[in-house]
């Protein structure tokens, strides 16, 4: 019996000569992440241990993103957790704010990340590489300071649910679409401790940030991970990078616990309501739904794509009147880009203002709390109640496009009628 | 080991956020983020929690975010166990990697807020004391046994590489 690719993976970072589904097992970590809330944690749970050196200096990752810049005083110190242990360890991929980005979108932009990889992550959006035909999930801080010692996490081998998805893509549809379709069909929990591998035609046409978008959320569905077999534009996306790309793929007798089969022709851009990513419905089914604030970057769609199509909506134009426009790419580079091309003057033009990479906004860190009662559309991944700010707040979660249409008429809008 | 304490019932989907909200997450310290356990769908939470009582909550519980936070907020405010129909996975290992004692159960129905149970986790036995009824659940995996047994996952490396 063969192998999906997810289990590929894990078997070839593993001492075992075979695994099934259901398996604990010790595997090798390639690279182990860690940002500023979940790094001070790991940190002080590696020095408790006793051990004085950390396994690798090129393979633990500490990007401080989630209240960088520091937002106050805690923040701060946290901050410097951080960039104390990488200097006194000499670990070399620390990112300091001004190289820095949103995590889940530096790491493949640096070439940290490569098909074929193994990558933990103390954060739950670390399944994002998964579109890179890597396995990539999400641990704790704990796993991570263990994994600091001995390069090493323990495992269960999840069962893989396979989504193929067939046709042809709308116009303003895109892999946000499809994962909030996919998470409205199967529910929170409804790939709950499996890996999700995402194939068909359509997948094959998405560009690499759609990808992104797609595995980025697959947590949000309860799964360990959400791989996609790497193609001709995987390959050109890492072929300029140092490290070399391992690339697996399913066998043809893989065996998949689940297979779903959708046609999305007639998919149109999906928005998920509060306060649930499954509370999902088709944009055209929101009526008059006014919005406070509308937020647009994020490592789910803060990338240099996401914002040319906002920026192509609200070119000439005004963001509705009372309305708050944030919009913050996800990395130093796709800012300078935005710059570049014209995309940051244009946000800020039409009402907008354009911020320094950072997680903030999301989780009602800083940069853009919702107040009581507010109501925002973000192109981030999650909606629970009190997310972004106030718990008597509102989140609505969609593509940049929606997200864009929406500023402009100030409610929940289709980008075909603006 | 028995735990016996007052269920605080709670429903599906309980989330990180709900657990520790993100605004709390400068701190890494126990106690203080359990001041903070379950404030947004709770308000004063911790203040009607006595150390030893028990989480019983529905499907998925713990899911979202990564944080560590949440179970040590769970355990800072004095819960001793949590009991769910299922548990988010990342929430799964990070309360074994912390030692916070938890059980999955279809029986979660069955048990009221304010009930008094009794939970033997050798067994994976747990008793309703207020209505007289014991629900059998799944022992742990002997892999995560051994890792609780031992204090959390980093006591369990220490004493692995050491031999």
């Amino acid at each position: 019996m063969g192998y999906t690719i997810a289990e590929k993976i894990l078997l070839k970072h593993c001492a075992c000569k075979s695994i099934a589904p259901g398996d604990f097992i010790e595997a090798n970590v390639d690279v182990a992440l860690a940002n500023d809330i979940t790094a001070p944690l790991a940190i002080s749970e590696f020095k408790k241990s006793g051990f004085k050196q950390v396994f690798s200096k090129n393979k633990i990752v500490l990007v401080p993103d989630h209240f960088a810049p520091a937002k106050d005083l805690k923040s701060a110190n946290q901050c410097k957790i951080l960039a104390n242990f990488a200097k006194e360890q000499e670990i070399k991929n620390y990112f300091e704010i001004g190289s820095m980005g949103i995590e889940h979108a530096l790491l493949p932009e640096k070439g940290i990340v490569m098909p074929g990889d193994l990558i933990i992550g103390a954060d739950s959006h670390t399944c994002t590489y998964g579109a890179l035909g890597a396995y990539a999930t999400g641990m704790g801080s704990t796993d991570l300071a263990r994994a600091y010692i001995d390069g090493k996490c323990w495992l269960k081998v999840p069962a893989t649910h396979k989504y193929i998805f067939k046709g042809k893509l709308n116009k303003w549809v895109g892999g946000k679409d499809l994962i909030l379709y996919t998470i409205g069909q199967i529910g929170v929990d409804g790939a709950l401790y499996k890996v999700m591998e995402f194939s068909g035609p359509v997948i094959k046409q998405l560009g690499m940030d759609d990808r992104f978008s797609m595995s980025n959320m697959a947590i949000e569905a309860g799964a360990r991970a959400g791989l996609i077999e790497p193609d001709a534009t995987t390959k050109k996306f890492v072929a300029s990078f140092k490290r070399k790309p391992k690339f697996y793929y399913s066998d043809a007798d893989a065996v998949y616990e689940k297979i779903y089969e959708w046609d999305v022709t007639s998919l149109e851009p999906m928005v998920a309501c509060p306060h649930l990513p499954s509370n999902v419905k088709p944009v055209s089914a929101l009526k008059s739904i006014k919005v406070d604030q509308v937020v647009i970057g994020s490592c789910t769609n803060g990338r240099i794509s996401d914002l040319r199509i906002a920026a192509a909506l609200l070119k000439n134009k005004k963001i509705a009147k009372g309305i708050k426009l944030i919009v913050f790419p996800a990395t130093q580079k796709i800012y300078l880009q935005s710059v570049k091309e014209g995309l940051a003057e244009i946000f800020v033009k039409a009402g907008g203002i354009f911020s320094t990479p950072t997680c903030g906004p999301c989780l009602g860190g800083h940069m853009g709390i919702l107040a009581d009662g507010e109501v925002a559309i973000a192109t981030t991944n999650r909606n629970f109640l009190g997310r972004m700010g106030s718990p008597k707040s509102f989140v609505y979660l969609s593509n940049p496009a929606v997200a864009a249409a929406s500023a402009i008429t100030g409610k929940i809008t289709h980008p075909g009628k603006v | 080991m028995i735990i016996k304490g007052k269920v605080h019932k709670f429903s599906d989907d309980i989330n990180t956020d709900d657990i520790i909200a993100a605004k709390y997450l400068v701190s890494t310290d126990a106690q203080e983020l359990g001041k903070r356990c379950m404030e947004t769908i709770s308000p004063d939470f911790s203040q009607k929690v006595t150390p030893g009582d028990i989480i019983v909550a529905g499907n998925n519980f713990g899911c979202g975010s990564s944080r560590e936070h949440a179970p040590l907020a769970i355990k800072g405010c004095g819960i001793s166990a949590v009991i769910a129909k299922s548990f988010a996975a990342i929430f799964y290992r990070n309360a074994i990697n912390i030692g916070l004692p938890f059980l999955e159960s279809a029986d979660v129905d069955n048990i009221n807020d304010g009930d008094i149970i009794e939970i033997d986790l050798s067994t994976g036995v747990i008793k309703n004391v207020t209505q007289n009824k014991n629900y059998k659940t799944h022992a742990f995996p002997q892999f995560l046994q051994q890792i609780v047994e031992c204090g959390g996952l980093i006591n369990y490396i220490v004493k692995s590489l050491k031999k």
